[in-house]
């Protein structure tokens, strides 16, 4: 077999681009281990990059890609429901916080949709791609239904919610050293409700309580933001 | 370990038919996560512990090990927008800066009320970590 023929082959298995992306992970983690864990080197950005130039530099279109990573990408749905565990082991501190985490679920929803809509809107962004911005603090199956009952574009949207995911994932470690806050339940929850999934794996990776919090925030903000957006968008136009 | 994995895919099916069923507008394994506290709870009624999330129970290692490899799971989905950053295009900045000021102005709006209610109504703040 010539290299050439090999690497046909091999580029066209699922076992290639699989082993890749775990490959470009390890790196990405180890990258972020050397860096003392700085907030803005983060694994998932470091990642993406790899394995997009990757792509880019072999001509490999992306579904033959997720052909292999699809494995990895399955496994976002029972870790979600696993966020479970470490939820009912911290149950005590989740049920005596749960008015604050109400507070903060309402005014953090109305916040990130709101000043999405107003600093697009403000700076002349088309109606469109104002719709596209309005949902995006939440995980992304649910920021596209939400983009597209409101006019915007769900695949933008899609890319509009990874980007504040890790935007999220970078800024919250410096933001809340700013303003002095340690408190892992408020800063988990904070990160959770603005950068759903990506934030909530940056909570974990902090401290194991804001993890748990996080993860609360993330799927609270699931229900509320579809409820929310519409009304708000109308108000606002 | 399999019956770890079988549990968080058993309540991940039944959220997806919860939710196709009854037409909520919920990812099916956010409805998954609430069936399995459910579960725990009934779990632990009938065990008198909390043995089924041990750290070295089956369920514990699955769900630790999981959530140990989060941010890796994003990966496959985020090299799939990076295609569609070409719809950035001309309204880039404008783009840009809604993410950043909104991103920032969500977290210290949602620390802020956090803290402030807890305060409010005079909960200690016990967990004090990094």
């Amino acid at each position: 077999m010539t290299p050439f023929a090999l690497w046909v082959y091999l580029s066209a298995s699922p076992l290639f681009w699989l082993t890749v992306t775990l490959l470009a992970w390890l790196l990405a983690e180890r990258l972020a281990a050397a860096s003392g864990r700085h907030p803005l080197v983060n694994p998932v950005a470091i990642a993406i990059v790899v394995v997009a130039l990757l792509l880019a530099t072999t001509g490999t279109d992306y579904r033959r890609y997720f052909d292999g990573a699809q494995f990895v990408h399955f496994l976002l749905g029972p870790a979600t429901v696993a966020l479970a565990v470490p939820l009912w082991r911290n149950r005590t501190l989740v049920v005596r916080n749960v008015l604050p985490m109400l507070g903060a679920l309402l005014v953090g929803s109305v916040v990130a949709i709101v000043s999405a809509i107003g600093t697009a809107a403000l700076l002349g962004a088309s109606p469109a791609v104002v719709a596209s911005l309005a949902p995006k603090s939440v995980t992304a199956a649910v920021a596209m239904a939400v983009s597209e009952g409101l006019g915007g574009i769900p695949a933008l949207t899609a890319a509009l919610v990874i980007m504040t995911g890790i935007l999220g994932a970078m800024v919250v470690t410096p933001l809340m050293n700013a303003l002095r806050i340690r408190d892992p339940a408020a800063t988990g929850f904070a990160v959770g409700l603005a950068s759903h999934g990506i934030g909530t794996a940056r909570a974990f990776a902090v401290h194991p309580v804001a993890g748990v919090f996080a993860g609360v925030a993330m799927g609270l903000n699931a229900v509320v933001t579809p409820l929310l957006a519409p009304v708000l968008a109308r108000l606002l136009s | 370990m399999v019956a770890g994995f079988a549990i968080l895919l058993l309540c991940q099916l039944l959220g997806e038919v919860t939710v196709r069923g009854l037409g909520l507008p919920l990812p099916g394994p956010v409805v998954g996560l609430v069936l399995l506290v459910a579960g725990l709870a009934v779990a632990r009624r009938h065990n008198g512990d909390d043995r089924a999330v041990a750290e070295t129970s089956p369920l514990g290692r699955v769900a630790d090990g999981l959530l140990a490899a989060l941010a890796l799971l994003f990966v496959p989905a985020g090299v799939g927008v990076v295609q569609y950053f070409g719809l950035i295009g001309a309204e880039g900045v404008a783009i840009v800066v809604a993410l950043v000021v909104s991103t920032v102005l969500t977290l210290a709006a949602t620390v802020a009320t956090f803290l402030a209610i807890r305060r409010l109504i005079g909960a200690t703040d016990e967990e004090a970590g990094p």
